[in-house]
């Protein structure tokens, strides 16, 4: 899974005898600018509503107070403190999650054995809806850190296990063979070959889970915390404060698009090889 | 003296057994590989070509029979049995060099040694100017040197081919038939390789086995005691000719 598909279609570069190159630049820049220019007209369109006095200040603030609020939690270190507790959260339940995820896909798609008796049970897993089995996860285990984990694990558990089960079954017969003709032992050919050819997939599985992941510790956050981006939703929510709804939102939106990048970013780094290939 | 089997096998059959019923495969198939001789083997597609490369590279146990390398059973892979598949198989994360490097990496090998051995089989290979390229960026025809001189870096005893040239074209898969042989005559090495094209087993063998359609057996053998060194240019020879002949009528009698 990607977004790669939601990218703009390329557009067609003029060779060089039919345009110079002086406009070809300014066209490109101007694509830039797009993007940023249409974000500040819908920040114009919510200002205008805000002030149109149809919707009273704390059902629809104005951008301008929903700033002052994020920069006022800002600055006196309370954001960071809930940013921390779920990057905290989201980070264990990542690792935890891709790690079990990666380790039970590598073995269902190397057993039949394993992959008859465990596929039932973990499609079963998959259709059960977290947000329905979150607060019996809060009872059994505790309000605090645990249970977000445990949620934010099973939430990025799926995607990681399908995609790692797509990308071991996905390498050739005979790479495999090859191997076994040159006395690769196991770790040798999980190492030269498994992991490697599998790469691509995992990593695009890693991608959908690190998003998952936010939602994942918001949901815990939500049912039942003491702290976090999620909890200062919930907690503005019930003392109407809408600005610092607002003000958590971006910032878990934001938190959210960091993991994304850094996600991206080992992707291309890791996978640099698939760009020297001709594959983009 | 008796010149000795390096890999031979004995009495090999086998049978695929797949939800919708048995496929016999291979009957009763009994060949001897010795020293540094050439072997092409020929035979209608689906007789059993693969199947029986396969065992005799360890990969696949046969149901009945055995195989020797050097006098022992063989009962699974081993480094010193190479092999190329049709397909060049390289991997797409390594570039040529580090694709020809593998086998000495899986080994163990030095890496001054590594580098030295890697650096003349690039040599060997033609592939010099290649050596940071990554496998998307080849023809199919360098590819599949790559995945020759990969088969050949860690220097077998055996070598087996299962159709290599089979995905390339006509023009190339000639250059690549000659380039062959001029890899062959630097690494002598026990070969067998599969193919279906009559003129190429020809040009390369010492002896050409001919196979009968499913299930796989030996129907004749053919040898070829054309000089070496070879090249294209005996292709209209009257003599090749007249053995290429020879073997056509032993696929399909008159
Ligand atoms: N893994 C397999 N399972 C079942 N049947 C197979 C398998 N591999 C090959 N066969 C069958 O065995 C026969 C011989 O196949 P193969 O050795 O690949 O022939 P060749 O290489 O001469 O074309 C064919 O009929 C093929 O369909
Ligand atoms: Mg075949």
């Amino acid at each position: 899974m990607d977004n790669a598909h939601l990218a703009p279609p390329v557009p067609h570069e003029r060779t060089a005898e039919s345009s110079a190159a002086l406009p070809r630049a300014r066209r490109r820049r101007w694509h830039l600018l797009l993007a940023p220019a249409f974000g500040l007209c819908l920040l114009a369109v919510w200002t205008l509503v805000a002030r149109s006095g149809m919707y009273a200040a704390f059902i629809v603030p104005t951008p301008a107070s929903v700033a002052e609020r994020w920069w006022g939690l800002a600055s006196d270190g309370s954001l960071l403190r809930h940013a921390a507790v779920t990057l905290r959260e989201v980070l264990t339940g990542l690792l935890i999650g891709v790690a079990v995820a990666f380790w039970l896909g590598y073995w269902i798609a190397k057993s039949r054995t394993v992959a008859y008796t465990l596929t039932p049970y973990l499609v079963a897993l998959q259709t059960v809806p977290i947000v329905a089995i979150a607060p019996l996860l809060i009872i059994w285990f505790g309000s605090g850190i645990a249970s977000k984990v445990i949620i934010c694990g099973l939430i990025v558990f799926f995607p990681m296990l399908v995609n790692t089960v797509i990308g071991m079954r996905g390498i050739p017969a005979e790479l495999h063979d090859l191997l076994r003709s040159l006395e690769a032992t196991p770790l040798q050919t999980f190492w030269h070959l498994e992991l490697p050819a599998a790469l691509p997939i995992v990593l695009g599985g890693l991608k959908v889970s690190v998003t998952l992941s936010v939602v994942g510790a918001v949901v815990g956050e939500f049912v039942s915390a003491s702290a976090g981006l999620g909890y200062l939703i919930n907690f503005g929510r019930g003392t109407y404060d809408t600005p610092l709804v607002i003000a958590a939102v971006f910032t878990l939106t934001a938190l959210a698009l960091a993991l994304y990048g850094l996600a991206a970013g080992l992707e291309r780094l890791l996978l640099g090889w698939q760009r020297a290939n001709g594959t983009p | 003296m008796a010149v000795r089997a390096l890999l031979s096998a004995e009495h090999i059959s086998h049978v695929y057994r797949t939800p919708g019923g048995d496929v016999p495969a291979l009957d009763d198939v009994t060949l001897r590989l010795s020293g540094e001789s050439f072997v092409c083997l020929v035979g209608p597609s689906g007789c059993g070509k693969s199947t029986l490369l396969r065992i005799l590279a360890g990969l696949l146990r046969p149901t009945e029979g055995r195989v020797l390398l050097d006098g022992q059973p063989l009962t699974r892979a081993q480094r010193r049995v190479g092999i190329v598949f049709q397909k060049a198989n390289l991997m797409p994360w390594r570039t040529v060099a580090g694709n020809l490097a593998l086998p000495l990496e899986l080994a163990g090998t030095p890496p001054a040694e590594r580098a030295e051995r890697t650096r003349a089989m690039l040599e060997l290979t033609g592939l010099e100017g290649f050596a940071g390229a990554y496998p998307g960026a080849l023809s199919g025809g360098m590819a599949q040197r790559v995945a020759i001189g990969r088969a050949l870096i860690h220097d077998p005893q055996v070598l087996l081919l299962d159709e290599p040239f089979g995905a390339l074209d006509a023009l190339t898969r000639e250059q690549m038939s000659e380039e062959l042989l001029r890899i062959w005559a630097r690494h002598r090495k026990t070969v067998l390789m599969v193919t279906h094209s009559i003129p190429e087993a020809v040009l390369l063998a010492d002896r050409v086995l001919v196979m009968g359609p499913r299930p796989g057996h030996l129907v004749a053998e053919v040898p070829i005691p054309l000089a070496r060194p070879r090249s294209l240019a005996l292709l209209h020879q009257p003599d090749f000719v007249a053995l290429s002949e020879q073997v056509r009528r032993s696929i399909r009698p008159a």
